[in-house]
């Protein structure tokens, strides 16, 4: 799949899952649209996974630590094939395998996510699995900057370079905002970047917009014995004017008059996006 | 621990001494996993109490040490049994159960790997290091959550068969040990199986229903209590969650009255989930639950505070007259 094809794919898929999030009433709309291009250069370019197989014991892992931007992964998962894609019309209700969290119910899901600074643990003993069988699949976790407040995220830092985890890649999704407003304002957590490369990580930083961009950081060998840290530079709200840079779409649901108006600003991305192909 | 007419009832019983359970359950460990490079010990500075240095040395490629970090520990723990590992994440109860709490929940429970917890120095084991160091809430806080096995082992004997259930289990286990050395409870012929009561001994004015290192001293009470005309069952609640409810049904249906023991606060625990049984069965039955009360713990020993608190022979004993006395 070309870049140009996958930026196509991105803007289709925004409009699903904002059309998901305004069916359901609920959702984390921002920062869904702050990971989409991480999860889907990830899931088309990077882990190797085999949907027919969700748990092929030699598959890469993929924990999402900030399981909130569940449906960012939900329609990445559906459009890979791990599950028949109108199932995600359930999401959210009454008796649906599809909750607002991640949860292994879904084919292609590895743990229970949704309560912030776990899944950076979990990954380090994922990653330490692989290490104590030789086996070369690799683990990636997605984290968010808000959610690094939690002190169990540098407990498992810690522990990540101590064991030299270099099968281990945490990415940062680093849009600056959180349901308060500015990360920056309500805990900062900067520098980033400075804080993982004194814990004993590599450091790479990355336009988390840019297909080519994270394919390129996603694609580079690890240094050895260190795990590596990718801090991708977002925007919360990505892709819709009126949504972008505002907190209040941290799990803001779009009604009927802004989904309209956020659909026409995708279409006219995407009518663009084929212009230009 | 003991006081000398304890003694004596205990020499009159045969009991042979043993070892802490902590050891049984550190010997068994490394004889599984010899066998099994799967299993993982996980310590967080706590290879020491949770006498985990013979597996330090004995299998240092299966012992992950994760620090003074114990919400680290169960996620590392949880990540390792989704990836094919058997963890058995070893720390103080206390800090265990309260500290990774959610970590616990969610990672483990939730997301329903087969991780075994293993809570070691529970209840008053550090005796007087304080209220800090106690875990008399561990029970009542993962009772409340779904998803997970508790076992309280009564000896060494239950210890083995418990932490040889854990290794097995698919799902989460919680496995609670103390620190002192334990009696041998058990003939040679009884079995063990999560989920059912230990019948010691039998009677039927009063049902001592207790578990873990209570129950030495709820048979010794028993004892007690026959030289005084009264005959008591005596049933070890290894197995706290999935409750064995038809053994505490039928307790109350053969004897007048029911104690529960327990180390650990009255409030959640094994005294309470055998009372929710009883009641909603319908059976109506005189009974105590011995257990910690809701105060700041009174320093001393374990030995003394489980004195303190009539969890001996002598105040088991005294128990179980007034409560037989009133009926």
């Amino acid at each position: 799949m070309t870049d140009r094809e996958l930026e196509i794919k991105a803007v289709r898929l925004r409009k699903r899952l904002l059309q998901l999030i305004h069916y359901a009433g609920a959702g984390h709309t921002g920062g869904d649209l702050s990971c989409l291009e991480i999860l889907l250069v990830l899931y088309n370019r990077i882990l190797r996974i085999d949907p027919a197989n969700p748990r092929d014991p030699n598959r890469d892992r993929y924990v999402q630590s900030k399981g909130h931007s569940v449906e960012a992964l939900y329609v990445v998962l559906a459009d890979r094939g791990f599950f028949p894609e109108p199932e995600l019309e359930s999401l959210c209700k009454y008796k649906s395998r599809f909750i607002g969290h991640p949860t292994r119910k879904v084919p292609g899901i590895e743990m229970n996510t949704g309560a912030l600074g776990h899944g950076l643990s979990i990954s380090v003993g994922m990653a330490l699995a692989a290490k104590m069988d030789n086996a070369p699949w690799r683990v990636f976790t997605l984290l968010g900057d808000g959610e690094l407040a939690e002190g169990s995220n540098w407990e498992a830092a810690m522990a990540a370079a101590h064991y030299k985890l270099d099968n281990l890649v945490a990415i940062v999704d680093h849009n600056r905002l959180q349901i308060t407003g500015p990360t920056r304002q309500v805990m900062c957590t900067e520098p980033l970047a400075d804080k993982f490369a004194a814990f004993g990580w590599t450091v790479r930083a990355v336009d988390g917009h840019s297909i080519p961009a994270l394919t390129e950081v996603l694609t580079q060998p690890p240094v050895p014995a260190k795990p590596t840290c990718v801090i991708a530079d977002t925007v919360k709200g990505k892709g819709i004017s009126f949504m972008e840079n505002d907190p209040k779409w941290h799990h803001g649901v779009p009604n009927a008059n802004e989904l309209a108006a956020a659909l026409a600003e995708l279409d006219a991305a995407e009518a663009r996006l084929l212009a230009g192909s | 621990m003991f006081s000398a007419a304890a003694q004596a009832r205990l020499a009159q019983l045969g009991l042979q001494p043993g070892r802490p359970n902590l050891d049984e359950y550190s010997a068994t460990l490394i004889e599984l996993a010899r066998a099994d490079r799967n299993i993982v010990a996980l310590t967080s500075d706590s290879r020491g109490s949770g006498k985990l240095w013979p597996f330090a040395h004995a299998l240092p490629e299966q012992l992950i040490e994760v620090g003074v970090a114990e919400q680290n520990l169960v996620g590392i723990a949880a990540g390792l049994a989704a990836c094919g590992k058997k963890p058995f994440a070893t720390s103080p109860s206390c800090f265990l159960t309260a500290r990774a709490l959610e970590q616990i929940k969610n990672d483990v429970c939730y997301s329903d790997v087969p991780a075994v917890l293993v809570g070691i120095s529970a209840g008053v084991s550090y005796g007087a290091l304080g209220s800090t160091h106690h875990s008399l809430h561990d029970i009542a806080a993962l009772r409340a959550i779904h998803n997970i096995t508790i076992i309280v082992p009564a000896d060494n004997f239950e210890t083995r068969e418990a932490v040889r259930a854990a290794a097995r289990a698919q799902h989460p286990v919680f496995l609670r040990f103390g620190k002192a050395p334990m009696y041998n409870l058990h003939s040679p012929a009884t079995r063990f199986e999560v989920g059912r009561a230990i019948m010691l001994r039998d009677g039927s004015d009063v049902a001592f229903i207790a578990t873990g290192e209570t129950v030495v001293h709820a048979l010794l009470a028993a004892a007690e209590l026959a030289e005084r005309g009264l005959t008591a069952r005596v049933l070890s609640m290894h197995t706290i969650k999935p409750l064995d409810t038809q053994a505490v049904l039928d307790a109350a249906r053969r004897c007048r009255a029911i104690i529960t023991v327990e180390e650990h606060s009255v409030h959640g625990g094994l005294g309470e989930a055998c009372a929710a049984a009883l009641i909603q069965a319908g059976v109506h039955v005189p009974m105590r639950i011995v257990g910690i009360p809701d105060e700041e713990t009174v320093t001393g020993s374990q030995a003394d505070v489980f004195r303190h608190y009539g969890i001996s022979m002598e105040g088991l004993a005294e128990t179980a007259e007034t409560l037989i006395s009133a009926i």
